[in-house]
């Protein structure tokens, strides 16, 4: 059954390729700006890198995440879901899934290119994309109780960013953390350790939280 | 609220075995065609539903021969039908109906018509909410009419 949402999520967004385009290409766009911005100090483009790469994620994971419940809410789909054989978690947990392969994942796999346009050393890039890997999972998990939160509000999208971001903090300072750190030649791992104890935290608490949610929104 | 004896909340994700709930909204994902819809449905809620089996519960309905579209090239009321195919093809003894003749035309009320009447002649249960007349041959139903003043009409068939 798992299974089942986690095929429908993707074949749904497979037919709305656009939608996915559009994250990744804000992340890309985003992240360019900054070099033409700034300049073309390599060492200041490298001191701002870490910070700039995690802000245009947090703000591309942002764009994704009403749509995680928002369209199966309207047309009905939810609350069938919420009538299915199954614990709400795993409903949860197999859309927040779903999302995070499509809309985040990219971004991970593209992050690399992306650090080249700021100078980073290989060992940097590395570090880079490890960082988004453990991150971005609890970008899509603590995300997706926003999402649950907002829906049918008008202005819902707005409103997830005012509730979501603050809740992001954590996770931009450890991940840019790691990313700074390996610049600076110092070890990563401190920062990496806190960011994957945060996944493991938010996976065992953020989908509960959002079936809850989703059952308040859903009253 | 009880099921066979035993109350509701304790059968939790049990009791949602036996109901198929239909409501005012359709739950048909646009991008999906019907045997897509159909499939998913019953992949959620544990079942398997083979693709003959899909296409005859459309056929039923009256949309044979348009389950390879997909469904935002489907009509409001092609769409409502592709939802009750639903009903067809998960075996669930409880059937929960909000408003189900919504938007459908005479045709089609007299399809869903006989459809519950056959549910309820195999032994199953249906609990309408409706504003429209609907009229079941099945021996078994009781008719509860709501206060005018909220203009609903509700029966409960069983």
């Amino acid at each position: 059954m798992f299974r089942w949402i986690v095929k429908r999520d993707l074949t749904l967004a497979w037919r709305r390729r656009a939608d996915v385009l559009s994250t990744l290409f804000f992340f890309i766009i985003v992240v360019s700006l900054f070099p033409l911005g700034i300049g073309p100090e390599a060492q200041l483009l490298k001191s701002v890198a870490p910070g700039v790469v995690w802000v245009a994620a947090l703000l591309a994971s942002m764009l994704s995440l009403n749509r995680i419940f928002a369209n199966d809410y309207q047309d009905g789909t939810l609350e069938q879901m919420l009538l299915t054989p199954q614990p709400l978690f795993l409903v949860v947990l197999g859309k927040v899934l779903a999302q995070w392969l499509v809309a985040e994942l990219p971004l991970v796999l593209i992050a690399p290119l992306i650090g080249i346009q700021f100078d980073l050393p290989l060992d940097t890039l590395v570090i880079l994309c490890l960082s988004l890997m453990i991150g971005t999972p609890v970008l899509s998990l603590i995300g997706s109780i926003g999402a649950a939160l907002t829906l049918g509000l008008r202005g819902g999208g707005v409103l997830i960013a005012l509730l979501i971001l603050p809740l992001y903090i954590p996770v931009l300072i450890f991940g840019a953390g790691a990313v700074d750190a390996s610049i600076n030649g110092q070890s990563p791992a401190p920062h990496l350790y806190l960011l994957g104890a945060l996944a493991v935290l938010s996976l065992a608490f953020a989908p509960w939280a959002t079936s809850a949610a989703l059952r308040i929104s859903l009253e | 609220m009880r099921w066979r004896g035993a109350p509701i909340s304790s059968l939790g994700e049990e009791y949602n075995k036996v109901i198929t709930y239909l409501g005012h909204r359709n739950a048909v994902k646009e991008e999906l065609n019907s045997i897509e819809n159909l499939r998913i449905v019953s992949g959620l809620a544990g079942e398997e539903l083979n693709t003959a089996a899909g296409q005859n519960a459309l056929a039923r309905v009256g949309l044979a021969g348009r389950d390879h579209l997909p469904a935002r090239f489907l009509s409001e009321g092609q769409r409502r039908r592709s939802a009750i195919a639903r009903l067809l093809t998960r075996n669930s003894a409880l059937w929960l109906l909000d408003e189900v003749l919504a938007s459908l035309d005479l045709a089609a009320t007299k399809l869903i018509e006989t459809i519950i009447g056959e549910h309820l002649s195999a032994g199953g249960i249906a609990i309408v909410a409706t504003h429209h007349e609907l009229r079941i041959s099945a021996s078994s139903f009781k008719r509860l009419e709501l206060e005018p003043a909220q203009l609903a009409d509700a029966v409960v068939l069983g």
